[in-house]
């Protein structure tokens, strides 16, 4: 074998090793989601994120404009803190509401974030005032037994009402 | 004392190229030289003889350096290989070419690059310069015109011509040949004798050879030394050799099939005994 | 009857100590290399050279085996999934499958059979026909020579057949899920998308390539460079090499993936 042939095979040879890693890390991996630029912190306190993990997107109308990068706990308030970087293109306005959604029935949960009325937006650091926490399975199935039992009363009564 | 018998106490001189003084060599726990005591002057050529496993290729492999002896001095112009740091080693060898049993030539590379292989490694000569040397050493040992062959489609014996002209590269000083007659046929025999004696003399450079092909070493050394359980038990110039009183040299050289080295394994058992007719008065 | 319970017990204490001591030796020999590969990086085309022997003649095997491995990821991720529902999640499945564990691991398994024998096999032979000694009696060291540029080359090598590897499952998925089965194409990738971070799933995937090449390579050289000179030798350390191989790998992958993963 010629010198030169192998020198060219060994350079497609890595050629093609670096295509496949573009390839990778591009079609397959999440690359433009991370790294499109400049990006602005918020924080928010629920009373429970549920099943929120760090990593997760933070959307607003199912349109991914950020993850979620630090979950704590305050000690003093006994609230889940939670921070966020968001791409910044997108501003929200000062009273934008933070919800912790679920995908699908029983998929992973994000931050939704609804948009509300006030000009002035959010910052850099600032914190989302009005929250609401995730919807906990057991939480639920107990509101629904209340009121299944409520109901349950109320009709009894108003069978005992009509019976009279 | 007979004249073939060994001579111990040697008086130091540096006229000696290859001097070896008192080395002990053992594999392992398996002591293979004792006490060796060997002097080569400069610019003969040497045969070093013996059985096989006799110990004569350790002897070459401690004058190159590859071995170490436990004990003794192994002396090269002067200088002790055993205590060479890896500079001085390598800067050793560079001095000394070494002719390998079946050649050693590099698989991977065609007979032009074996050769220019020493050139290349340790000049800086330029390509052109380098073509000329091994076109010249080719041509030394007669294979000028076969420099685009692979080692693979050469015979034995061209492989080790081949050899031969790489060792002899970089004009060396010492050339070790390390049984450079074994399994050739007759012709490429007399072509190989005929270029190590003509090196020897057209380079002077001292030569030493390992060998168990009597007759073929004898019409081309200057000097022999036999070598059996680790001593060299004989030495002589060729003439003193084939006049050989003793025993041993005498069965060696002349091929016998027993004498002091016995035809049968030595066992306690006569072969009557091993047959089960010991003192039989049936049988 | 106590020498029954012994003689094998012992056996297993020198099999041990000698897996040790040749683990001990291994690794001054992978210093050697490292001190000697200087000579690599100025002769670079001694390197090229063996990249080409062992990564760009493997290229085949590796593309069919990624494509094949592929496939049946697909075939089985989708029978398994769809029991629950989640066909939807094959490209996910098939993507992290690869990128995590298949790929580095099957294509350093493959290495070793290929690349990583003929290595054992080469250099055992050289040392048989007496031409490492050749070269050192020539004074030039056989380590740097012969050894370290095929070890780069192992180094080089793994981690792109790795990546290929990968490449080649993935599309394979891809053509059992899409163009077989029909899923949709959309909900393949962006599935997958989704799944597969860079930093968690790729890179360190990649790491585990390298790893594996830095252990499978010197498996390869060690064994042949320690190999007995004859005929029988070599073929027992060409046997050694894929053997050990695929032990270390399997070994390093458990011990890789606890860290990362």
């Amino acid at each position: 074998m010629k010198r030169t042939t192998i020198d060219l095979w060994v350079g497609i040879f890595v050629a093609i090793g670096i295509a496949c890693v573009t390839f990778l890390s591009l079609k397959v991996a999440n690359l433009t989601a991370d790294s499109s630029g400049s990006t602005y912190v918020l924080s928010a306190n629920f009373d429970n994120i549920g099943g929120l993990k760090v990593k997760a997107p933070v959307k607003s109308s199912g349109v991914v404009v950020g993850r979620v990068t630090g979950i704590s706990l305050d000690t003093q308030r006994y609230v889940a803190h939670v921070t966020m970087t968001l791409d910044s293109r997108y501003t929200f306005s000062r009273d934008t509401s933070a919800d912790i959604l679920t995908s699908g029935l029983l998929g992973e949960q994000y931050v939704g974030l609804t948009e509300g009325g006030d000009p002035d937006t959010l910052k850099n650091g600032d914190s989302i005032t009005i929250t609401s926490s995730a919807l906990v399975l057991e939480q639920l199935i107990s509101k629904f037994m209340l009121s299944f039992g409520e109901k349950g009363d109320s009709h009894s009564s108003q069978n005992a009402s009509a019976a009279k | 004392m007979h004249p073939l018998i060994k001579k111990n106490g040697l008086p130091v001189s540096s006229e000696f190229f290859i001097e070896l003084r008192n080395v002990t060599f053992a594999y392992g726990k398996r002591p293979v030289l004792k006490n060796i005591n060997l002097r080569i002057p400069r610019g003969e050529l040497v045969a070093i003889m013996g059985g096989s496993g006799s110990g004569k290729t350790t002897l070459l492999r401690l004058i190159s350096g590859q071995y170490r002896p436990q004990e003794g001095e192994v002396l090269v112009d002067g200088r002790d290989v055993a205590k060479m740091s890896h500079a001085e080693l390598f800067a050793h060898r560079r001095r000394m070419g070494m002719l390998f049993q079946f050649g050693a030539l590099f698989t991977d590379l065609s007979v032009f690059d074996n050769v220019a292989f020493p050139l290349r490694e340790h000049t800086r000569l330029l390509d052109g310069m380098v073509r000329d040397l091994v076109l010249l050493k080719l041509d030394a040992v007669g294979l000028r015109g076969t420099q685009d062959l692979m080692p693979a489609e050469l015979s034995g014996g061209m492989a080790r011509r081949v050899a031969l002209a790489r060792a002899i590269a970089l004009d060396p000083a010492l050339m070790l040949y390390d049984e450079p007659f074994t399994g050739l046929d007759p012709i490429s025999l007399g072509v190989i004798a005929l270029l190590i004696k003509k090196l020897n003399d057209a380079l002077g450079t001292t030569a030493v050879m390992v060998t168990h092909d009597v007759h073929k070493s004898l019409d081309i050394v200057d000097r022999v030394y036999f070598v059996a359980n680790g001593e060299i038990i004989a030495e002589g110039t060729p003439d003193e050799v084939r006049a050989a009183p003793s025993p041993w040299v005498h069965q060696f050289v002349y091929g016998e099939a027993d004498g002091p080295v016995h035809y049968a394994y030595p066992t306690a058992t006569s072969l009557l005994d091993d047959l089960g007719m010991k003192g039989d008065a049936h049988v | 009857m106590s020498e029954l319970i012994l003689a094998p017990l012992r056996k297993l204490g020198h099999m041990t100590i000698n897996a040790i001591w040749r683990l001990g030796y291994a690794s001054r020999f992978l210093i050697a290399i490292l001190m000697y590969s200087g000579q690599s990086l100025m002769r670079f085309s001694l390197v090229i050279r063996e990249v080409y022997f062992a990564g760009v003649l493997s290229l085949i095997i590796i593309i069919v085996s990624g494509l094949f491995v592929g496939m049946v990821l697909g075939l089985q991720g989708y029978n398994t999934l769809a029991r629950f529902g989640s066909s939807d999640a094959l490209g996910a499945l098939v993507a992290l499958s690869l990128l995590r564990e298949l790929g580095p691991v099957l294509a350093a398994l493959l290495f070793a059979s290929r690349s990583g024998s003929a290595m054992t096999a080469e250099i055992g032979l050289m040392k048989t026909t007496e031409q490492l000694d050749a070269m050192s009696v020539m004074a030039v060291n056989p380590v740097a020579r012969v050894v370290a540029p095929r070890f780069w080359a192992g180094v080089i090598s793994m981690p792109i057949l790795a990546a290929l590897f990968n490449v080649m499952g993935i599309f394979g998925g891809y053509l059992i899920g899409v163009v077989m089965i029909g899923l949709d194409s959309g909900t393949y990738w962006s599935q997958m998308n989704n799944s597969v971070d860079l930093h968690y799933d790729v890179i360190n995937g990649l790491i585990k390539s390298l790893v594996f090449g830095v252990a499978v390579t010197l498996i390869a050289v060690f064994e042949g460079y320690d190999a007995t000179p004859t005929a029988a030798g070599v073929s027992s350390a060409t046997t050694r090499t894929v053997v050990t191989s695929a032990l270390v790998i399997l070994a390093l992958d458990f011990i890789l993936t606890a860290f990362m993963f």
